[in-house]
């Protein structure tokens, strides 16, 4: 197949072309509003979010940095925890899950068992499967095992996130010519060196995919770990959001939005920075669902 | 997307590896039977059960699944649901599918344009029903209403939301599609003097349907399964109240339902809930690969 940049007809003169580039960047500028919005109502006293959205904030409605400061106790509970624990949940999740499902992938592909296969096909299976299906036993499941802290829930994402893992991951693995490995074997490597030293390094491609995927998923997940975890002593951001439109009437609207804006600086840098990668991987993501 | 056969049993590795399963596989079957397996299976058990704690379920044959079938609001949700899943998988995957095109002609600023589009997809559901909400009640209290007054605009507005989320994801993967198709299909069509519409239907269209099939799949499949933003933007508000007392929620969708029926404050049988979530999916599932097979067919071989 060969790939092109460039699909156009000799109908695509410069002048629509023109056109459709104005077009697109209206577009985009109305595309970024939402944000934007996000962005200015955090700065505004929480009387003046509702009546004046889309204004920017003058100076009777300004409130500067006190709504930031303000979000930090919001809802008793500090915002910097959420942050924390979302960050312990997403880095350990993502680590367990790259590590244990690339070891499993290439192990199913290459021993080929009964076993193997029936543990691929319900891999497989767990994709279709809506999280509603589970969550009632999961979460009771998950408390007996006392997998209701953070730095134990990454073991319930390993187990219902693994389908889509291991799934890219076997994919990946038929591609690698069984010939380096066995010159791995004849070289004197048993099968953990063969894998850590020779496939695992081949796998990097896939990985960043997946980790990319799994970062997504992880954290912005909501239902999961508010059903698995102790509320009141542990919350990510999401759960966090959620408990303030919980407290109803009570809502600093101005304060909210500061929150939200603190949420979603980091993820907006993770974007720009890691653009690239992110696309390639929905995309490798995608084509292999 | 055609299925390799693994790489069959008889390699020279295959051996060696006998020994070394647990150390492998173990963590993963470890945790895959913690976190799916175990959890399905008695998912599938409980709902044949009634029971308020695990420990004393009782097997009561198909009596959750009579209830959740005679449920008005199940029903409700699952209509809902359906015509939300259709109406917002047509509008993403045209307006993708649109957007994908135009940045493929090679204007100036595709790759800007790109990544503006994609960049919702990076919020979760959460934030986005509250950054949403924010947006709307700015504009409905205008006219002195609010998104959880009128139905209507919840609907419409939890359609907004979700093209704006995801429009931007098929949107990468129409362009991917765009962008395999063949040259030389393109030149043939140039040269045989093609109207661009005759280009576009006979020529690019056929050959991104393996784009548009997994496009189509994600979103009725997501549709379906909607949550968060659904939680978060008008956690099914507004009411109507019943004839006979009862109050169903106007802007429920069906995993919401089945989560009310869980876990919301008077939920008297978690097995009535456990029915509905095997009947939920069995639908997504049955629907999904319905929807693949439908539209594999229509896929053309290269």
């Amino acid at each position: 197949m060969s790939k092109n940049e460039n699909l156009s007809t000799p109908g695509t003169s410069k002048a629509v072309k023109t056109i459709l580039t104005l077009v697109m960047s209206f577009i985009s500028v109305v595309y970024v509003m939402p944000v934007l919005a996000v962005l200015i109502n955090s700065f505004k006293l929480n009387t003046f979010v509702k009546t004046e959205t889309f204004a920017l904030p003058n100076a009777e409605s300004f409130a500067g940095f006190a709504n930031f400061i303000k979000g930090m106790t919001f809802g008793n509970y500090p915002f910097f925890k959420s942050v924390l624990y979302s960050v312990v949940i997403t880095l350990l999740s993502t680590f367990l899950i790259l590590l244990f499902t690339s070891m499993a992938a290439w192990y199913i592909d290459r021993r080929n068992s009964l076993i193997c296969r029936i543990v691929y096909y319900l891999c497989v299976f767990s994709m279709v499967v809506p999280f509603q299906m589970v969550m009632y036993p999961l979460s009771k499941t998950a408390d007996k095992l006392s997998l209701n802290t953070p730095w134990t829930i990454p073991i319930v994402y390993l187990g219902f996130g693994a389908g889509l893992a291991i799934f890219m991951f076997v994919g990946f693995v038929k591609s690698i010519p069984l010939e380096i490995e066995e010159a791995a074997g004849i070289d004197g490597c048993g099968p953990v060196r063969t894998f850590f030293s020779v496939v695992m390094p081949m796998m990097s491609p896939t990985m960043i995919s997946v980790g990319i995927l799994e970062i997504m998923w992880v954290w912005n997940d909501y239902l999961l770990p508010y059903l698995v975890l102790d509320i009141n002593e542990y919350r990510t951001i999401p759960i966090h959001i959620q408990y303030l439109k919980g407290s109803y009437g009570t809502v600093d609207l101005g304060a909210t939005m500061a929150l939200i804006l603190l949420s979603i600086i980091p993820v907006i840098v993770f974007y720009l920075a890691c653009q690239k990668h992110i696309i390639k991987g929905v995309a490798a993501g995608a084509v292999k669902g | 997307m055609k299925k390799k056969k693994m790489s069959g049993g008889a390699n020279a590795l295959s051996k060696p590896l006998g020994r070394w399963g647990w150390f492998f596989l173990g963590p993963v079957f470890a945790a895959f039977c913690i976190g799916f397996v175990w959890p399905f299976l008695q998912g599938i058990y409980l709902s044949f059960c009634e029971f308020k704690l695990i420990s004393n379920a009782k097997f009561t044959g198909f009596d959750n699944y009579i209830a959740a079938f005679t449920d008005a609001t199940f029903l409700r949700s699952f209509w809902y649901t359906a015509i939300f899943a259709i109406v917002s998988l047509v509008l993403i995957n045209v307006l993708a599918f649109l957007v994908a095109y135009v940045l493929t002609q090679g204007i100036k600023g595709s790759n800007l344009f790109r990544t503006v589009f994609f960049m919702p997809n990076l919020i979760g559901g959460i934030v986005l029903g509250y950054i949403w909400s924010m947006i709307f009640d700015g504009v409905l209290s205008r006219y002195d209403t609010s998104i959880l007054q009128e139905s209507g605009w919840g609907f419409w507005g939890l359609i907004i939301l979700l093209c704006w989320q995801q429009v931007g994801y098929m949107m990468i993967i129409y362009i991917a599609g765009l962008q395999a198709v063949p040259e030389d299909m393109l030149e043939a069509a140039r040269i045989d003097g093609a109207r661009g519409d005759q280009t576009l239907f006979r020529v690019i269209i056929p050959n991104v349907m393996p784009s548009i099939t997994i496009c189509t799949f994600l979103s009725l499949t997501n549709g379906f399964k909607l949550f968060d933003q659904n939680l978060a933007l008008t956690a099914g508000l507004p009411f109507i109240i019943q004839p006979d007392g009862s109050a169903i929620k106007t802007t429920e969708m069906m995993a919401l339902n089945i989560y009310q029926t869980f876990y919301s404050q008077g939920s008297t049988s978690p097995g009535i809930a456990q029915a509905k979530a095997v009947i939920f999916f069995l639908l997504v599932a049955g629907l999904g690969l319905a929807q693949l097979s439908i539209t594999r067919k229509k896929e053309v071989q290269q």
